[in-house]
């Protein structure tokens, strides 16, 4: 039994009682799964594309979250099924990845769940299914590399690059400057990108926020923005030609790591403990000027004596600087982090030809912005907005534009958007489908008819008749073997997309289809859920 | 068998979803609930509200702010958040047009509600809305006034923005003369924004007629023992430190004695040592010492001695004010008098306000900062005053850096609708419904002004219309007797930039509220359960 008795008589439980087990087996397993996934991309699915609609979420303390945003959403939701909890892992996955297309991601694979689940009900056994997925994946990724297209660019004409940041901010609350937004994306990630090794390190572009003002106040700032004001209210706000001493050890009196105590025992110990306290500020302060600083950024606190002695000297200081923004502001400054006072020297300072703090609105919320940096390579995009919501929505837009113009710089191949890429792939593959012999051949099928999905969304959601508006598209991509024809979601009179601009980047678009096929092919494997009864708190 | 019929759980338990209408629904519910609740206070003959405060129910507050309002009350809705956002953002970007900001953008999602029910898609409506006010704004920026070159003008300008702001609050009666303390209070700051450096000091009792601007600085302290009351043309050290007992900061120090001789030794040394602290700082050659921090008996009955006045426990924001004002530096260490700057000032002295003593600091150097004092019946009607020149001086701040004026009562808001109109009557398909709905919200402002004054707002609206189709761009609502007029002759003026932003921020909030289709509610935080 699982209960016992000790020797006073007091009942134990051996083994936890087993009702609160939960077990799903075999198709059933798979059918409930597939209900799960399905769920959760019909409610991306009307996120997907420029008229695509933003979705409200309020958080466990009640904050509020306006987003467009796929892994922002799904993140979140607060999703309890373990099928919903693998498909934010998806639009994670996707985010980190390439950073766009977070949301046709989870709809993709939404999509190829239902299509396995008719193909489960013929009595196609799962596996099947997974392999025939796998070849129609192959297929897809090879030929989207053959319609890809190659876009040139260099520093002075970025104009494609624009055109690509404009298509992944065209599904945002900021698509209204989506011109201006774009334009700054770009030219913050030219800016601190490596063009011979094709590399961006996006760590150099700090992105703050501040609301009030208008979205098209958003600027881009060559130099460093820290939230954090000059420490002392007489020291000058305004430095030119500043020479930057970062400094990672505080204006306080020294403590030392190890435990210790001084004992004072005699009126003499005390009075000359005070002395060597105050010699022991002006040593400091003394060794910063020597250098010929003429600004002090700090990572930790002064001493009001400290803090004094500073405005005394003229050396302008600012206090609690983040350990990020420090390292940032070196970067961008040429100067190195010094740890300790005996270290500071000439030629670890750092250099800006102007360094101001700048007041907002009536609350004087104070920044510091570091400009005319010798290093360029670490810029700051500034983000305003009417509201706290606004702000957070724009950064998160802004930074998935960053993430694909990054993209385009590694890999300038680019493949048309709008749904075209889907379809053009859709009918390759189910041409292919033919030729195969096995029972494959019907998944690879549903391979091709759960890639309709992404233009039948767009189409919807652009308030088009989706099935018939897919179904010109694919006859006329047919007819004109013009594989870019895409759904016209801002009602431009064309499909076709090249003359639209709207492109996709390759690598985003074939990761895409390689993640959510993977995720696919784990749901299906899956045949039997055994889940842990929850604790009870009795 | 039974896996089919079982509903399969996706969110967390709990955790919330509403959908495409019903999700827009509760949004629209919940921001045009807020709208409905602060509307009431728009306008000069606009009513107050009553908070009272959860936890302390004595704690009531009587305003007439819409930031104040929105920002204390308990919401739920995360569209009505929303609004609150907006309101409390224009409060901290502008100071003034929080209770507009919020109508507007809830008479916005009302038309937009209408629409929706004609089966228009939000997202047509969204498209009309940006044509809309892009357009509004040209009309807004076109009929935009700036008189900074002309100083006498700017100021008649000054006087009016601020009596209209004032016009809707408390100060009601007394604007006239509040809208002068306000004027002066701002232009003596010189184009600089920074409110801090004037400083409102509320003193119950008397009316508030008795308020005044006081041209020096006036500290709530009181004059160290046993020290002069008066002292003129007094040279100030002003510090920040410890002048109670002088820690020694090395980290670990710790005093161990052996015998009572030892201790009294060190006390002795403790004593001699915060001794030649103020003899340093006597040695500045000064006869004022005001410190941040508190100052003992000891040193005080130094001071004393030796003919210096002593101010202890000036706050921070007043030593900072006081450096500004008397030009003097925050001091801390004292080894340097030749390298300190002192400050001075014509005349400091103890004097009463009211029933308090303060101290006057008068003849002040540097006249960037001074002093209002604010007089009134009760405390509730002197902090609804402070808001009320808070909000006042907000917006001067704003008009001094950014001179162009709009006007008032109404007639921005029709000016604008007119364009709006004319834009709609030109666009062809269905964004033309939206772009009117604009229009229509536009003018519920005046609509909203007039019938919180008690007046038939459809009459004086529609002959508002009429007036400005007829080219009468001047035209807008008299609510001193209930007809339409001229405004500039009336001189209810605004600050370009307030309503800008008013117009501008709206916009963004009810476009953000118009896109959401799905409303994902999470599980409210599990309250830790006592375990027993």
């Amino acid at each position: 039994m699982s209960l016992a008795f000790d020797e006073y008589g007091r009942p134990f439980i051996i083994i936890r009682e087993q009702q609160a087990k939960e077990r799903v087996k075999g198709i059933e397993a798979l059918k409930s799964h597939i209900l799960a996934a399905k769920t959760i991309a019909n409610i991306m699915k009307s996120s997907l594309g420029p008229k695509g609609m933003d979705k409200m979420i309020v958080s466990q303390d009640g904050d509020v979250t306006v987003t467009n945003d796929g892994a922002t959403i799904l993140d979140n939701m607060q999703v309890d099924n373990q099928i919903g909890k693998l498909l934010v892992q998806l639009s994670k996955s996707q985010d980190d990845e390439v950073g766009d297309g977070t949301t046709g991601v989870v709809v993709l694979a939404g999509s190829l769940l239902e299509q396995a689940e008719s193909l489960i009900e013929k009595g196609i056994h799962p596996c099947r299914i997974s392999e025939g997925y796998e070849v129609a994946c192959k297929i897809a990724t090879e030929h989207l590399k053959s319609i890809s297209d190659r876009i040139e660019f260099s520093k002075e004409n970025c104009e494609p690059l624009i055109k690509t940041a404009m298509t992944c901010l065209g599904s945002k609350i900021v698509n209204r400057y989506h011109r201006q937004m774009a334009e700054i994306s770009v030219r913050a990630v030219l800016s601190v990108a490596d063009l011979d090794r094709k590399d961006v390190n996006l760590e150099n572009i700090k992105m703050e926020g501040k609301e009030g003002g208008k979205l098209e106040d958003t600027q881009l700032i060559k130099g460093v923005i820290i939230d954090k004001g000059i420490s002392h209210p007489q020291m000058p706000k305004t430095i030119k030609d500043a020479k930057i001493c970062l400094l990672t050890c505080p204006f306080e009196p020294p403590k030392p790591k190890t435990k210790n105590s001084i004992e004072i025992t005699n009126a003499e110990d005390f009075k000359r403990l005070g002395e060597i306290e105050q010699q022991y500020f002006i040593d400091m302060v003394e060794k910063v000027k020597a250098t010929g600083a003429n600004l002090i950024l700090c990572q930790w606190g002064f001493d009001d004596e400290a803090n004094h002695l500073l405005l005394q000297n003229g050396l302008p200081a600012v206090r609690w600087v983040g350990g990020l923004d420090l390292e940032k502001i070196a970067m961008a400054t040429g100067g190195r982090i010094v740890a300790r006072f005996e270290d500071v020297s000439a030629d670890k300072l750092g250099h800006a030809g102007l360094v101001r703090e700048i007041g907002f609105g009536t609350t004087q919320d104070r920044y510091l912005s570091i400009e005319e940096c010798p290093n360029t390579s670490a810029v700051t995009i500034f983000v305003r907005g009417g509201n706290k919501m606004i702000v957070e929505e724009a950064k998160r837009s802004i930074h998935d534009a960053l993430c694909v113009t990054r993209n385009l710089i590694r890999d300038n191949r680019i493949i048309y958007g709008g749904g075209s890429a889907e379809i053009s792939a859709g009918i390759k593959i189910s041409s292919k489908a033919d030729e195969i012999a096995t029972v494959e051949q019907y998944a690879v099928r549903a391979f091709a008819d759960a890639l309709d999905a992404i233009p039948l969304a767009l189409a919807e959601n652009s308030g088009l008749a989706p099935i018939e508006t897919l179904a010109a598209i694919k006859a006329q991509q047919l007819k004109d073997n013009n594989p870019r024809l895409g759904v016209d979601c801002n009602a431009r009179n064309t499909n076709d997309m090249k003359e639209q601009h709207v492109f996709d980047t390759l690598p985003g678009k074939t990761q895409q289809l390689l993640l959510a096929n993977q995720v696919v092919k784990m749901v299906l494997k899956i045949d039997d859920v055994i889940k842990q009864g929850a604790e009870s708190d009795e | 068998m039974t896996s089919q019929l079982q509903p399969i759980q996706i969110l967390h338990h709990n955790a919330s979803e509403e959908r495409g209408e019903i999700a827009r629904l509760s949004s629209f519910v919940g921001a045009i609930a807020i709208t409905d609740l602060v509307k009431t206070t728009l306008g000069p003959k606009g009513m107050d509200k009553i908070l009272i405060s959860a936890s302390n129910p004595n704690d009531i507050i009587i305003t007439n702010d819409g930031a104040t309002i929105l920002t204390k009350i308990y919401i739920d809705n995360p569209a009505a958040k929303i609004l609150v956002d907006i309101s409390r953002t224009q409060d901290d970007e502008v100071g003034d047009g929080t209770t507009s900001v919020c109508v507007l953008a809830g008479e916005l999602l009302r038309e937009g509600e209408k629409l929706i029910a004609q089966k228009v898609h939000p997202q047509t409506i969204i498209s009309g809305w940006r044509l809309a006010v892009e357009t509004a704004r040209n009309a807004l920026t076109k009929s935009a006034v700036d008189h900074s070159s002309d100083k006498d003008k700017f100021r008649q300008d000054l006087l009016n923005i601020a009596k209209t702001t004032l016009s809707s609050k408390i100060l009601h009666t007394e604007k006239e003369h509040f809208a002068n303390i306000v004027v002066d209070a701002v232009l003596r700051l010189r184009g600089g924004s920074n409110l801090d450096n004037i400083h409102i000091i509320k003193k119950s009792g008397g009316s508030l007629r008795e308020s005044y601007l006081d041209e020096g600085f006036i500290l709530e302290k009181k004059i160290g023992v046993g020290c002069p009351k008066r002292l003129e043309n007094p040279k100030i050290l002003i510090a920040n430190t410890a002048m109670d007992t002088d820690k020694i900061k090395i980290f670990g120090g710790k005093v161990v004695v052996d015998s009572m001789t030892e201790l009294s030794k060190l006390e002795d040394a403790e004593k001699e040592k915060m001794l030649s602290k103020c003899k340093k700082i006597v040695d500045h050659g000064i006869n004022c010492f005001i410190n941040r921090q508190l100052i003992y008996n000891l040193p005080e009955q130094y001071f004393a001695d030796h003919g210096v006045m002593s101010i202890e426990h000036a706050d921070f924001d007043g030593i900072e004010r006081l450096a500004l004002v008397t030009n003097a530096e925050i001091v801390s260490t004292f080894d340097h008098p030749e390298l300190v700057k002192i400050g001075t000032c014509k005349l400091i002295e103890e004097v009463m306000i009211g029933e308090d003593k303060v101290i006057k600091f008068s003849g002040v150097p540097e006249a960037a900062a001074c002093t209002i004092v604010l007089r009134g019946a009760t405390s509730h009607i002197l902090e609804e005053a402070e808001r009320s020149i808070h909000d006042a001086l907000c917006v001067l701040s704003v008009t001094v850096n950014e001179t162009r004026t709009v006007l008032g009562a109404g007639c921005s808001e029709m000016l604008m609708a007119k364009a709006v109109d004319e834009l709609a009557a030109q666009t062809p398909g269905k964004k033309a419904m939206a772009i009117e709905a604009f229009a229509r919200a536009l003018r519920q402002i005046p609509t909203i002004i007039a019938n919180n004054a008690g007046y038939d707002s459809s009459e004086l609206v529609s002959q508002l219309k009429a007036a400005h189709n007829q080219g009468n761009t001047k035209a807008g609502l008299n609510m001193r007797d209930g007809c339409i007029g001229n405004i500039d002759e009336i001189g209810v003026i605004e600050s370009f930039k307030v309503k800008q932003q008013v117009l501008v921020s709206a916009h963004e909030a009810a476009e953000m509220i118009m896109r959401v289709d799905d409303l994902l509610r999470a599980a409210p935080r599990p309250r830790q359960q006592m375990r027993h």
